[in-house]
């Protein structure tokens, strides 16, 4: 028998990151490093062409590293191809400017989208693609496994062991990707410990620990002022608790970060108790810890949460609360963006958010001509899981409503992901939110992207929620239909003004449109008094003062 | 930016006033309006005059207010609205809340 097996050593990554951690061992003390020598440690163990990790989210950073890492020599370190969730901070992309990095896959670009479509356009990045966060840890797994990641925790002990806490979010799935692939793990902390409150990552998965100058960076991302509600919004969360959350008996969801939806937790405690929901809908959600949910928990609404990150100030409550949420021995938050995205695609019925731009068809898209945002989780959420076996009321309910059942399954019965958009038909400026064409095209053409970046897709959107009605998309049973149903939401813009009154009425009378008449609501009723609570003050009284909102949201 | 001012009729079938002589309501915040109702012997008509910042939206301030004087049948009375970037739903709401304000019955020293 011919021997066919390869003559190579196998063990070569093994021994590679051997050499690395021999090179940076003179910086090191055990494994804490000190700020000072953080630029010389990083130049020590990343290689040109390493694909580099560098922790952050749209909320957490790794702010300290990310800001050595635009330190090194980029004679020395050049051409790093980074992974990672989001580009947010400046010096995400100042990295590419000074010729270190030249390469990235993300998910998230929010405050620095702008300046990413420049740098796309000007070739001082190369794009690899823009994931859903599920999509991005996937790929660590497979072909984009860093060499090297940069992390963040608040404390860590001497032999390495980390506590990520409240703000657990995208650690444990970047350290298991890179450490059993013999990666090397840097963690900034905000202090060094004797002994930690829990362990979140254990010491021998970490090489490296750095107690920062300063603490990391949070974003509170998705505390939302209640001051700053709408009555529109108000109209838009009374239409969709009536005609989608009552309708289909919702329990198991995922709230976007807008104020639509913020304006829907507010009005479960009054709105919702008036049409005898309780117990009946939002029972159970992957979430963040929305401080306008407070009021819906404190009256007894919801019995469990399991979080993708923290949110700032939230800290104390969410503690105090430990039925609802997962806590770990210690009796602090553990958030995970994995697991949780992993429940919000496969454990949830329905996702509901808002969106920039929908276009005819019913696609959605949040890129504008010259913003490469980026997706984040949304995508995760707001699409039919394909892989979902079980089966819940909700569930069924929608996709016994599904017209193109039958020519796609014939008679099987399957269930459906309710997946909604809230959405004025004007958005501020007067700036049109239902459009004939996605900006996402322009995008496309001006960042050269092979595809337009669409949040969700119209197979698998099934509401929109405009302040003239509901289209019920899923029930359609053509493309056809499908577009009429969504032009006659459509209001006064362009699009809405082709809707053909003939036409709406039929989808009326078929239970495709509803109108807020139609789902018996007064329009008049839908003014701002309905909030459960009308500022952030008054969110802080119904947390018996454990929400600490921070300073920027407090006037007062 | 410069105001516009933009000016409308609209004739019911059977014309109805509003209960009281004079009415306001709404606040000229940004993205938001007020409406000034004066009931007034016109001939049936609803006279609207609007001061807006914004261009391009002359056809749609008449759709929307078309369908509000059509739903409404309102009738003798001249309308102002001082407008800074209201959406059409916004007008829409604001113009149904006017109505309502200018149809209470005075309740004054009660």
């Amino acid at each position: 028998m011919d021997d066919k097996s390869m003559q190579r050593e196998w063990n070569t990554l093994k021994m590679d990151t051997q050499e690395r951690l021999k090179k940076a061992a003179p910086y090191a003390k055990g494994k804490i490093v000190s700020a000072k020598d953080t630029v010389a440690l990083l130049e020590a163990v990343i290689k040109p062409g390493d694909k580099v990790n560098l922790e952050g989210n749209n909320q957490k950073q790794a702010d300290f590293l990310a800001e050595c890492l635009c330190n090194v020599d980029p004679k020395k370190i050049y051409d790093l191809h980074m992974v990672q969730s989001v580009l947010s901070l400046p010096s995400h992309l100042d990295v590419f400017e000074k010729g270190i990095a030249k390469k990235v896959d993300f998910s998230f670009s929010g405050p620095q989208a702008g300046r990413l479509a420049e740098f796309v356009k000007d070739g001082k990045v190369e794009l690899g693609a823009i994931h859903t966060y599920l999509e991005l840890f996937g790929r660590y797994f497979i072909d984009l496994t860093p060499r090297v990641a940069l992390i963040v925790a608040f404390e860590a002990d001497e032999q390495g062991n980390l506590y990520t806490g409240f703000n657990t979010e995208d650690t444990p799935v970047i350290v298991e990707a890179t450490k059993f692939k013999q990666g090397i793990i840097i963690a900034q902390v905000n202090k060094v410990v004797e002994k930690l409150p829990r362990v979140d990552i254990p010491a021998d998965w970490v090489d490296f620990i750095i107690p920062a100058p300063k603490p990391f960076y949070v974003e509170p991302l998705f505390t939302r002022d209640p001051a700053l509600i709408t009555d529109a919004q108000v109209l838009r969360a009374m239409m969709a608790i009536k005609g989608i959350y009552a309708e289909y008996g919702v329990t198991r969801l995922n709230h976007g970060v807008g104020f639509d939806t913020a304006a829907i937790e507010l009005l479960l405690p009054t709105y919702g108790e008036e049409l005898g929901l309780k117990g009946k809908i939002c029972t159970h959600f992957s979430l963040n810890p929305h401080p306008t949910l407070i009021p819906a928990i404190e009256s007894g609404w919801v019995e469990s949460i399991h979080c993708f990150g923290g949110e700032l100030g939230m800290e104390e409550y969410v503690k105090e609360r430990s039925d609802i949420f997962f806590m770990g021995p210690d009796g602090t938050l553990r958030s995970n963006r994995c697991y949780s995205q992993t429940a919000g695609h496969y454990a949830l019925d329905m996702f509901i958010g808002g969106t920039l731009q929908i276009d005819k068809f019913g696609n959605s898209s949040t890129a504008t001509a010259n913003r490469v945002a980026g997706f984040g989780g949304a995508p995760n959420m707001g699409c039919d899981a394909k892989g979902r076996r079980h089966s819940t009321g909700a569930w069924l309910k929608c996709g016994q409503e599904y017209g193109m059942n039958e020519q796609l399954i014939g008679d099987l019965p399957r269930g459906k992901r309710l997946v909604v958009q809230l959405q004025e038909t004007f958005r501020e400026k007067l700036v049109p939110g239902l459009v004939e064409t996605l900006d996402a095209w322009k995008l496309a053409k001006n960042a050269n992207l092979d595809i337009p970046p669409v949040m969700i897709y119209a197979d698998d959107l099934t509401h929109i929620v405009t302040e003239e009605g509901i289209a019920y998309l899923h029930k359609c049973g053509t493309i056809e239909q499908r577009m009429a149903a969504i032009r006659a939401i459509a209001g006064y813009t362009e699009l809405g003004l082709q809707a053909d009154p003939k036409e709406t009425r039929e989808l009326r009378k078929l239970g495709i449109v509803k109108t807020p008449e139609d789902l018996g609501i007064d329009i008049s009723r839908a003014t701002r008094s309905l909030l459960a609570a009308k500022n952030v003050k008054e969110l802080v009284e119904w947390s018996h003062g454990l929400y600490n909102p921070p300073a920027r949201f407090r006037n007062w | 930016m410069a105001l516009r001012v933009l000016e409308f009729k609209y004739k019911a079938d059977n014309p109805v006033t509003i209960a009281k002589e004079w009415s306001h309501l709404g606040v000229v915040g940004s993205g938001d309006l007020e409406v000034l109702m004066e009931s007034k012997d016109l001939d049936g008509w609803l006279t609207v005059k609007v001061v807006t910042p914004v261009t391009g939206f002359d056809k749609v301030w008449d759709l929307v207010l078309g369908k509000f004087a059509n739903e409404s049948q309102l009738g003798n009375v001249a309308m102002e609205i001082n407008d800074n970037n209201a959406t059409p739903i916004v007008v829409s709401m604001r113009l149904r809340q006017a109505l309502a304000e200018a149809n209470k019955l005075q309740t004054e020293g009660e």
